[in-house]
C-alpha cells in the first residue's frame, strides 16, 4: 500500500507529519477495518501476525468515565480523546489548539494526571476517569483556582483558559504552597497568545493560599 | 443647525495640570462625568463581565458551534508556490463515504472559468464538506491537482532582482482586510515586485527641505533596521459556521468586525444585509488578522448552500500559520540630522517590506509624527513574494517602524552625550508621554543605568527605554442600544464584539454609572448584526468610538424613564438623580424610589434608545479629521544578556501608558500586559522560516514556532496616566496598540546597554549577540 496516502495530511506535503498524525493515518485503510493491536503502533518492517479484536470504520462502543459519570460513545481508531470530548460529548470546554502536543490548551486530567487530550487516543483511555474543565467547579461552587481567575482577570480571550486552569488545579491540589516559579513551571507548556501570564500566576499564587 | 449647550469638563492630567475646559456640546447628551476619583463604576476594577464563563468551559466560541445536521469542512491547498492548475480530478473524492460537497474555486478569464493561478503555499484549490472533518481530511487527500509550476521568489532580495519571478504582472490592490487603519499602500505605482512608494499618510506628506535639514544638523545618525515576518497566531484559528436557510444566511464568526464581515458576505453574494446575520459571542483571539470573512466565509456559504446544512470550516493550525496573515517584513534604512542640543533638523526614511502576495509592508508613522522635526520624507515600498499574505497585526506598520526609530533616537542620544529621557524631553512635545516618562523612570529606577557595555562579569545587565504614538481613531458609525425592561433588567445590544478585550465589561460599567446601577445589574448582548451596527475592532477604536453612544443612550433611556416616574414623585423629571440603584429628588430626601420598583410601574414592558458616535466636542484636528492628542506610552526595559552563550532574558518591563479616561484597571493591565509579551515575544523568539527552494513555511506549527511561554514572561509593573480631553461624554480610548508598539526596542536598545554592541535584525537571537560580540563557536 502506498505509505504516503497513509498521512493525512491536509496539503500533501511531505512536511509536518508528527508521531501521531502517523498513528492516526496508520489506523486508516482503504479496507475498512483494521486490527487493533499494540503492533499497529510499531515502526518495524516486518510483518507479525497481530492479535487484537476486528473494528469496522463505523468506529466502536465504548464507555469512559467522564467528570464522574460514565457514559457511551462511538469512537473510530484514530479518534483523539479531544475530539471525542468536543464532538461526541459536546464538552467544548476542552479546546484543540496546535493539535500536536505543544500548546496544552486540550489539557485533561486522566486519574487525576494532566495530560494533552490531542495526543491521547479515545481508546487508549481505558477504565481511567477523565476530568475536563466542565468538571472543576463541584456544581455552582468553583474551584479556589478559578474564583482567582476570575479575581485577577487571568482571561483575556479565554481560549487558552481552560487549559490554563487545569494546569494550575493540578499544581494547586498537589502542592500547597507553590513559589512564582512552581506557578511558572505548572504552566510552562501552557500557550496563551493574549499575554495572561502575569495574571495567571498572580491567580494560581492566590488561590492556593487560600486554599491552605 | 444641531442645538448645543455649554459644559465644564475636567481638562489635563490628574496630579499634574488638571484644570477644566468648557465645550458645547449637542444637547441631547449627558452632562460630563467628573475624573474617575469621583465616579462609582467606572475607571474601577471590575469583574470581567465574562470571566465565568471563561473558566469554567463555558463559554461557546465559533469553534465550539455544533449544529444539528452540520457539515465539517476542510479546504485543500495548494503545495506548491507557484503555478497554473491543468486539471482537478475530484471523482476520487467525491465517491467517499460522508462527503456530501466539494468546491473547487474557479474564476472568470476572457469569459471563461478556470482555476486561479497559484500564487504561494497554502493558496486555497477546494473545499470538502463531510460528515466528520476526519473524513474531510481524507477527501481532501484523494483530490489529484495537476499544476504546470512556474519559477517562484521567496526572499526579499531576490525578489528585487531584475529578472525576478513576477508575482503578479499587472497593478494590484491591497487586500481589504480592514484592520490596517494606517498608511495606505499603493500598487499601482512600481514595476516588477516592488511597488509605490507610499510617502504620505494621514498626517500628510514629506515636509521641508532635507538637503537643508542635514546642512543645518551638527551630528547624523544613520543605520538600517529590519524586522521578521511574525505569525498572529491567534489560539482560536480563522474560520465560520454558517447556516444558510431560505430567509436568513446565519453565520457564526471568529471575527474582529461582525458587521464587517455581514457586509462582505451580503455583497458577494448579492443578499440584502437584512438577510445575514453575523453573530460572535466568543473570540479565541486575532490581533488584527480577523476582520474580513476571507475565504472560509464565502466558501462556509457556498457548501451550505449547496447542502442546506450548516458547514463548519475552522482552519487548522498550519493553515492559520501559512494563509490567515502576518505582520510584513521590515528593512528600514533611516538618516536622522539633530543639532548638539538634540533638536531634530531631518529625517529620511526609506523601507523596503514584503506582505508576501499581498500589500501593506509600510512602516507607519512614528518617524513621521512622533517627534518634531522640520525637515521629513519617508518612501515605503511593498515587495511582492510567493508567500502567504500579510494581515494587520496590532499596530500595523509602527512596530516596525518603531524598531528603527527609537534605536536611531538612542543612538543620537550617546553622539551627543545626552540621556535618552533627556533627548526626549528635549524633542517630544507631548505633554503626557512627559509625563509617562517621569512616573515611568521613577518606578523603573532609571537612574541605575549605567554607560553602555560597563556592566562587569559574564552575565551583563542592560537598560533601555523607547516610546510610542498611536492616533485616537474613531468610528462615526458606531451605534449601540441600551433598554430597561419592566422587570428591572438592563440591557446593552449592538453588533460590536468583545475579542478578549473586555468591551462587554466596559459597556456594563458605563451603563451602570449613568444608571446609579452595579456593573453587575447590567446584561450585554453584543457581537450579533440583528443589534445596531458596532466599530469593527481593530486600531483601538472600539472603546473611543461606542462607550460614549452607550452613555448618551443610557442617559436617553434615564431621561423617559424620569418622565415616567416623576409624576409618581410628585415632582418633575430635572429635578431627579439616578444612584446607588434608586431614583432620587434633588432636594427632598423623602422622594426616592428603588430603581427596580420604578421599572415596574413603566407604562410598556420597555423603554429603549439608540444612539450613535457624535462629533468629538471641539471637532478634530483638521485638515486630517483625526482625533486630538494621541495613546502614547513609554516603556523601559531591563535585561541581562550571557554573554558566553548569547542567552538573552528580559527581567522587566516597565510600561508608562495613556488612553484618556481608564474605564477599567484590571482589563487594561490584561491587554497591557499582553502587548509587551508580545513585544518580547517579537523581539527575542517569533520569527517565520521560510524554505527557498520549495517555498513552504518550515515552522508553521506551535513547536517550531517559539513564541514567549511562561518561562519568558518578565516582572511587569504598569503605570496609567489618566488624562482627560474633554472629547466626548466618556472621553475614553482603547489601549490594543499602543500597547505592542515600544516593547521590542525598548528591549533592542537594553541589549545594547548590555553588551555595547548593537542588535540591527530582530529577532535578537543568542547567535546574533555572539556574531556581534566576535565569539563563534564551529
Amino acid at each position: 500500500m502506498d505509505k504516503k496516502k497513509n498521512i493525512p495530511s491536509s496539503e500533501n506535503s511531505n512536511s509536518g507529519i508528527s508521531r501521531r498524525g502517523f498513528l492516526r493515518g496508520a489506523s486508516l485503510t482503504t479496507a475498512g477495518t483494521i486490527l487493533l493491536s499494540s503492533d499497529v503502533l510499531a515502526f518495524e518492517a516486518t510483518e507479525r501476525s497481530a492479535t487484537g479484536k476486528m473494528v469496522s470504520s463505523e468506529g466502536v462502543e465504548i464507555k469512559m468515565k467522564i467528570n464522574g459519570t460514565v457514559q457511551s460513545l462511538r469512537v473510530e481508531p484514530r479518534t483523539t480523546l479531544s475530539n471525542a470530548l468536543r464532538n461526541n460529548l459536546g464538552l467544548t470546554g476542552t479546546k484543540v489548539v496546535c493539535d500536536r502536543g505543544s500548546c496544552s490548551a486540550c489539557t485533561v486530567f486522566l486519574d487525576g494526571k494532566p495530560v494533552n487530550s490531542c495526543m491521547t487516543l479515545a481508546l487508549d483511555v481505558g477504565d481511567k476517569e477523565v476530568t475536563t474543565i466542565e468538571g472543576i467547579a463541584d456544581g455552582e461552587q468553583l474551584h479556589p483556582v478559578q474564583e482567582a481567575f476570575i479575581e485577577e482577570d487571568a482571561s483575556q480571550c479565554g481560549y487558552c483558559t481552560p487549559g490554563m486552569v487545569m494546569s494550575c488545579v493540578h499544581l494547586v491540589e498537589n502542592n500547597s504552597d507553590p513559589t512564582l516559579d512552581d506557578v511558572k513551571h505548572a504552566t510552562r507548556g501552557n500557550l496563551c497568545r493574549c499575554g495572561t501570564y502575569p495574571h495567571v500566576f498572580k491567580a494560581t499564587l492566590s488561590a492556593a493560599k487560600k486554599m491552605k | 443647525m444641531m442645538e448645543k449647550k455649554k459644559e465644564i469638563f475636567p481638562y489635563g492630567i490628574p496630579d499634574h495640570n488638571l484644570t477644566q475646559i468648557e465645550r458645547e456640546i449637542p444637547i441631547e447628551e449627558p452632562p460630563a462625568w467628573p475624573i474617575n476619583a469621583e465616579l462609582k463604576e467606572v475607571g474601577k476594577r471590575r469583574t470581567r463581565y465574562d470571566a465565568r464563563a471563561k473558566v469554567t468551559g463555558d463559554a461557546t466560541f465559533t469553534s465550539d458551534i455544533q449544529l444539528t445536521g452540520m457539515l465539517y469542512a476542510k479546504f485543500l491547498r495548494s503545495n506548491v508556490p507557484h503555478a497554473s492548475i491543468r486539471s482537478i480530478d475530484i471523482s476520487k473524492a467525491e465517491k467517499m463515504p460522508g462527503v456530501h460537497a466539494i468546491k473547487v474555486i474557479t474564476t472568470e478569464m476572457d469569459g471563461k472559468e478556470t482555476y486561479p493561478d497559484v500564487k504561494y503555499v497554502g493558496q486555497p484549490i477546494a473545499a470538502v464538506a463531510a460528515t466528520s472533518l476526519d473524513i474531510a481530511k481524507d477527501a481532501i487527500s484523494m483530490i489529484k491537482v495537476a499544476y504546470n509550476e512556474k519559477p517562484f521568489v521567496i526572499d526579499i532580495d531576490d525578489a528585487l532582482e531584475d529578472n525576478a519571478p513576477l508575482v503578479f504582472d499587472e497593478p494590484i490592490e491591497r487586500q481589504a482586510d480592514g484592520g490596517d487603519v494606517g498608511v495606505v499602500h499603493d500598487g499601482s505605482k512600481g514595476q516588477g515586485n516592488r511597488r509605490g512608494p507610499t510617502t504620505s499618510s494621514f498626517y500628510g506628506g514629506p515636509r521641508g527641505d532635507l538637503d537643508k535639514g542635514f546642512a543645518e544638523a551638527d551630528v547624523i545618525v544613520e543605520g538600517t533596521y529590519s524586522t521578521q515576518v511574525q505569525t498572529q497566531m491567534p489560539l482560536e484559528t480563522h474560520g465560520v459556521v454558517i447556516d444558510w436557510k431560505p430567509n436568513e444566511m446565519l453565520v457564526y464568526a471568529s471575527t474582529q468586525n461582525t458587521a464587517g464581515v455581514r457586509n462582505e458576505l451580503a455583497s458577494y453574494f448579492d443578499l440584502p444585509k437584512s438577510q445575514v446575520r453575523v453573530i460572535c459571542d466568543f473570540m479565541g483571539g486575532g490581533f488584527g488578522s480577523k476582520h474580513s470573512a476571507g475565504d472560509f466565509g464565502p466558501m462556509a456559504a457556498m457548501l451550505s448552500k449547496e447542502t442546506s446544512r450548516p458547514v463548519w470550516l475552522m482552519v487548522d493550525r498550519k493553515e492559520e500559520h501559512i494563509a490567515q496573515g502576518n505582520r510584513p517584513s521590515s528593512v528600514q534604512q533611516l538618516k536622522i540630522g539633530a543639532k548638539r542640543d538634540g533638536t531634530l533638523t531631518a529625517i529620511q526614511q526609506k523601507s523596503h517590506g514584503t506582505a508576501g502576495v499581498a500589500l501593506g509592508a509600510g512602516v507607519g508613522r512614528v518617524a513621521q509624527i512622533l517627534y518634531e522635526c522640520p525637515n521629513f520624507s519617508t518612501e515605503q515600498y511593498d515587495v511582492l513574494t510567493h508567500a502567504g499574505p500579510g494581515a494587520a497585526w496590532r499596530a500595523p506598520g509602527n512596530v516596525q517602524g518603531a524598531f528603527g526609530v527609537e534605536q536611531a533616537i538612542d543612538e543620537l542620544a550617546e553622539k551627543i552625550n545626552m540621556d535618552p529621557l533627556d533627548l526626549r524631553d528635549k524633542i517630544d512635545n507631548s505633554e503626557v508621554r512627559k509625563v509617562e516618562r517621569m512616573r515611568g523612570a521613577a518606578k523603573f529606577g532609571w537612574s541605575r543605568r549605567k554607560k553602555p557595555g560597563s556592566s562587569p562579569g559574564v552575565v551583563k545587565k542592560g537598560m533601555g527605554v523607547a516610546q510610542s504614538c498611536w492616533p485616537r481613531f474613531v468610528t462615526l458609525n458606531s451605534s449601540i442600544e441600551v433598554r430597561i425592561l419592566n422587570d428591572g433588567s438592563v440591557e446593552v445590544r449592538g453588533s460590536v464584539q468583545d475579542i478578549g478585550t473586555g468591551t462587554k465589561t466596559i459597556l456594563a460599567q458605563v451603563v451602570a454609572e449613568e444608571l446609579g446601577l452595579k456593573t453587575s445589574d447590567i446584561t450585554v448582548r453584543i457581537g450579533d448584526t440583528l443589534f445596531p451596527d458596532g466599530p469593527g475592532s481593530g486600531g483601538s477604536v472600539v472603546t473611543g468610538s461606542i462607550t460614549p453612544p452607550t452613555r448618551n443612550a443610557a442617559y436617553e433611556v434615564k431621561k423617559k424613564l424620569f418622565q415616567q416616574v416623576a409624576p409618581r414623585l410628585d415632582t418633575t423629571p430635572d429635578m431627579l438623580v439616578a444612584a446607588d440603584g434608586m431614583i432620587l429628588h434633588k432636594e427632598d430626601d423623602s422622594k426616592k424610589i428603588a430603581f427596580k420598583d420604578a421599572l415596574r410601574g413603566m407604562r410598556a414592558t420597555q423603554i429603549t434608545a439608540t444612539a450613535t458616535r457624535s462629533d468629538d466636542y471641539g471637532g478634530f484636528q483638521q485638515p486630517w479629521g483625526l482625533a486630538y492628542g494621541d495613546l502614547g506610552s513609554v516603556q523601559f526595559a531591563e535585561v541581562s544578556v550571557n554573554t558566553d552563550t548569547g542567552f538573552i532574558k528580559v527581567d522587566k518591563i516597565v510600561a508608562a501608558h495613556s488612553c484618556g479616561r481608564p474605564l477599567n484597571i484590571g482589563q487594561l493591565e490584561s491587554q497591557i500586559n499582553g502587548g509587551i509579551i508580545q513585544g518580547v515575544s517579537f523581539a527575542l523568539y517569533e520569527n517565520r522560516v521560510m524554505d527557498t527552494g520549495t517555498g513552504h513555511f518550515m515552522n508553521a506549527n506551535v513547536d517550531q514556532y517559539k513564541v514567549a511561554y511562561a518561562m519568558e514572561i518578565p516582572e511587569i509593573d504598569i503605570e496609567i496616566v489618566e488624562e482627560y480631553n474633554a472629547a466626548s461624554s466618556t472621553d475614553a480610548y482603547g489601549i490594543g496598540e499602543p500597547a505592542n508598539i515600544a516593547t521590542a526596542v525598548a528591549i533592542a536598545n537594553a541589549v545594547y546597554n548590555a553588551i555595547g554592541v548593537r542588535i540591527y535584525d530582530l529577532p535578537i537571537t543568542p547567535a546574533k549577540i555572539l556574531k556581534a560580540l566576535n565569539k563563534t563557536y564551529e
